[in-house]
């Protein structure tokens, strides 16, 4: 089948699907099950005999079977045969639990029945998420550590760490990560302030912003080419087509191979995240200081304030919580900064960053446990930003 | 802001003179692969392409007719031509018959050669050679010139690269496998989280907090953690790689993005209407469909275009769960990559690769910009 053909199809049964799902589960709740009226015992009872053959009966025999032949009984004494057992039975009893909690086993009220429904009504709507959110992110947390303490000869424990920590290479990978990590923010954050605050107040500003902004639409793999071209280097006797190069040479260097220079050529690759993030900066951070009351600004200028002071002493210190964001936000990418060090040196000449090594040992060594030692490393690393910005969150909700 | 006290500032020269360093900064690398991409290998390899745009010199080498093509013209041997015969018309500066002195003559100039026969070389590109004796030989004569060729782009690389049915690493079908990710992975994740959105912003239950804040965990977990379970997981259940495996994938990658900004836009809905509603009888779901989905098309545009950018310019996901050794459904990325390794000195085809990739993502960036910029202010955890 062609894919064009296979994708529209999947569109309109994903699309399709989903809408099924919402709707018919919304009409079977509000309809059938818990119907917005009065209902005598006898209608709660035939209800209740078909919530337990559909609701718990069929989904129990479901779970039964599928535990029977995705774990298998004989597995049942090994640790993950009884996990997956309790699990099992959680999910029965859960059923169980929600089965009793629908059909009551005598005549209902309007009022409970509307009640029930609407506490049901949420998880509804919210349970295709929480499936796909559990299963494409929560589940691999776990399963990730899970595989990062089995080592190749089935040992468990931290022998994948420690041979981690004894390659040359996890360490240039580290070394690398945390000056991607000072620099990237660092440089995208000033050059996103400074554009911010120079076209705040010029005609075309607008236009300048746009053209800055444009690289954020650019993938990391068109990226490299773009920048490759920049670093490209040629013999000294012909004609320099790479126009850093061409500048060197000008000014009477012999060309170099840039991305082969050590330690610099960590700087070069930074140079292209720091060009397509600082668009971002600058749009958030732009929108901050629009936001500075006009009369804290007013004020500096009528007690004799200069323009440098009024921007560092007035503006920055009032914007000072949307660039601590922009900054972890752009922390945020760098950690997981992959394609442009496998586009452009694949993590020769000492440029290697976690994300890339976690690649080359995932499909290239095929050594699942050291790899997923390496993206536990990176887990560790965001852990604060995620528990800060979750702090924040809730605080913001209160 | 620094003129409102009444006096223009000295600054706005350094600020208009600095906003447009910087425009350009940024611009410069974009227009070197755009450029690039509209010349020829010979043209690329020759000079820089910020020479493009100008006239440039170049030194060129070319074999004149051969003998058997010369005429008897009143009892002399003569052969003439053109140097720009295969190539595009210039001026010569200057020219000459030896490697060791390519610019000996000057235009027009009359030279005699060692057999005792004459050649000239014109500024308009013609040379005449002539002979008392018969020009012998197969091969005609070495003529090294320096031209000065006016600038010229031409399709050719575009043509090559998109629909020339013999060339092997073109890119239309990538282009069709990247779109045909591309758009499931942008569609179906909308639909799931704007129900979710909806019942975190507008229905009461308890563990709602709870839920918001498990949104905004995952929204940083890094997807790289989930790249060896998942793939083991579709290999489990015998996805194994492919389409519906990426779409899956792209679709819980982008879940947290898409529940925390349609929430978050969500909430800020005026409660009268919905409340309104609720009184005269509408269900949850018809108050969704009517009032909350078309109420929320700004959000719903800003993260269609995140997804849509995301998945188009993603390389890691389709490699890990699309692209399997046939190779039959590589995307655009991925065989950009492969062919920085296998043709990294061939910058017309890459440049044209890379922009044909690049096209369509700005295209969307232009055109609904606005929702982006909204999109990103709203998406950043505060």
């Amino acid at each position: 089948m062609h894919p064009a053909l296979q994708g529209l199809i999947t569109i309109i049964i994903g699309v399709g699907g989903c809408v099924g799902y919402f709707y018919f589960s919304n009409f079977l709740l509000d309809k059938f099950l818990l119907p917005a009226r009065a209902l005598s015992a006898e209608q709660t009872a035939t209800r209740r005999q078909m919530g337990t053959i559909f609701l718990f009966g069929i989904p129990a025999l479901l779970v039964a079977a599928l535990y029977v032949t995705a774990v298998g009984v004989g597995s049942i004494a090994s640790v993950g045969g009884i996990f997956w057992l309790l699990v099992a039975a959680g999910v029965i009893y859960g059923l169980l639990r929600l089965k009793n909690f629908v059909f009551a086993s005598g005549p209902t009220t309007a009022g409970r029945n509307i009640s029930h429904a609407n506490m049901i009504r949420p998880w509804l709507f919210l349970a295709p998420a929480i499936f796909a959110l559990g299963l494409y992110l929560t589940y691999p947390v776990f399963e990730t550590l899970r595989l990062s303490l089995i080592t190749r000869n089935g040992n468990v424990g931290f022998g994948n760490y420690s041979y981690m920590f004894g390659e040359q290479k996890f360490w240039e990978a580290m070394r690398n990560n945390m000056l991607w990590l000072i620099v990237v923010p660092a440089m995208s954050t000033v050059f996103g302030l400074l554009v911010a605050q120079l076209t705040d107040r010029i005609a075309w500003g607008n236009i300048a912003k746009m053209m800055i902004f444009m690289p954020m639409a650019i993938s990391m793999v068109g990226a490299s080419v773009i920048w490759k071209l920049i670093y490209e280097a040629r013999p000294i006797d012909v004609e320099q087509i790479g126009i850093l190069n061409a500048i060197w040479v000008a000014m009477g260097g012999e060309p170099q191979q840039w991305l082969q220079l050590p330690v610099w050529n960590n700087f070069f690759l930074m140079a292209v995240l720091i060009w397509i993030q600082t668009g971002f900066a600058m749009v958030i951070l732009s929108a901050a200081l629009r936001g500075i009351p006009e009369e804290t600004v007013e004020a500096a200028i009528v007690d004799g304030a200069n323009p440098f002071q009024i921007f560092f002493k007035i503006k920055v210190p009032q914007i000072m919580p949307t660039i601590v964001v922009v900054w972890t936000t752009i922390t945020l990418t760098v950690l997981k900064v992959f394609d442009i060090v496998f586009t452009m040196t694949n993590g020769q000449f000492g440029t290697q960053v976690l994300a890339n090594y976690m690649y080359d040992k995932l499909f290239r060594a095929n050594d699942w446990g050291t790899g997923s030692a390496a993206a536990m490393i990176i887990m560790l690393l965001v852990t604060p930003i995620l528990v800060w910005n979750v702090r924040n969150a809730r605080k913001e909700m209160r | 802001m620094d003129n409102i006290a009444g006096h223009k500032s000295g600054l706005t020269w350094a600020v208009h003179l600095s906003v447009a360093f910087l425009v350009i900064l940024w611009l410069f690398p974009t227009m070197g692969l755009f450029v690039s991409s509209f010349r020829t290998a010979d043209q690329i390899s020759s000079s820089g392409w910020w020479k493009a745009l100008f006239p440039t010199e170049q030194n060129i080498v070319i074999r004149g007719a051969s003998p058997s093509e010369q005429v008897q013209v009143d009892g002399m041997y003569v052969i003439e031509g053109s140097v720009f015969d295969s190539r595009a018309s210039g001026d010569i500066a200057h020219w000459g018959t030896s490697s060791r002195e390519i610019d000996a003559y000057k235009p027009g100039e009359v030279v005699e050669m060692r057999d005792g026969s004459t050649i000239t070389l014109n500024e308009d590109g013609t040379y005449r050679m002539e002979n008392a004796a018969e020009f012998e030989g197969s091969r005609g004569q070495r003529i090294f010139f320096t031209a000065t060729t006016p600038p010229e782009f031409t399709l050719d690389n575009y043509e090559f690269m998109l629909f020339d049915e013999r060339n092997s690493e073109g890119m239309s079908k990538a282009f069709f496998s990247t779109l045909t990710v591309t758009i499931p992975a942008t569609v179906i994740p909308i639909l799931i989280a704007a129900f979710a959105a909806y019942a975190l912003a507008w229905m009461e239950f308890p563990g709602r907090a709870i839920l918001i804040a498990c949104v905004v965990g995952l929204l940083v977990v890094p997807l790289q953690l989930a790249l060896i379970p998942l793939l083991k997981f579709h290999n489990n259940i015998g996805i194994g790689k492919g389409y519906l495996g990426v779409w899956l994938a792209h679709t819980g990658f982008g879940l947290p993005l898409a529940i925390y900004l349609l929430r978050n836009y969500m909430v800020g809905l005026p409660r009268d209407i919905i409340e309104n509603a609720k009184v005269d009888g509408a269900t949850d779901f018809q108050i969704f469909v009517k009032i909350i989905l078309p109420l929320s098309f700004p959000a719903l545009a800003s993260f269609a275009i995140f997804q849509f950018l995301w998945t188009w310019n993603d390389l890691l996901v389709a490699m890990v769960f699309l692209i399997d050794s046939s190779g039959q459904t590589t995307v655009m990325t991925k065989q950009i990559v492969e062919m920085l390794g296998t043709r990294g000195g061939d910058w017309e085809i890459l440049a044209t690769a890379a922009f044909i990739s690049m096209a369509v993502p700005i295209a969307v960036f232009f055109a609904m910009q606005r929702y982006l910029v909204r999109g990103l202010l709203a998406g950043s955890v505060k």
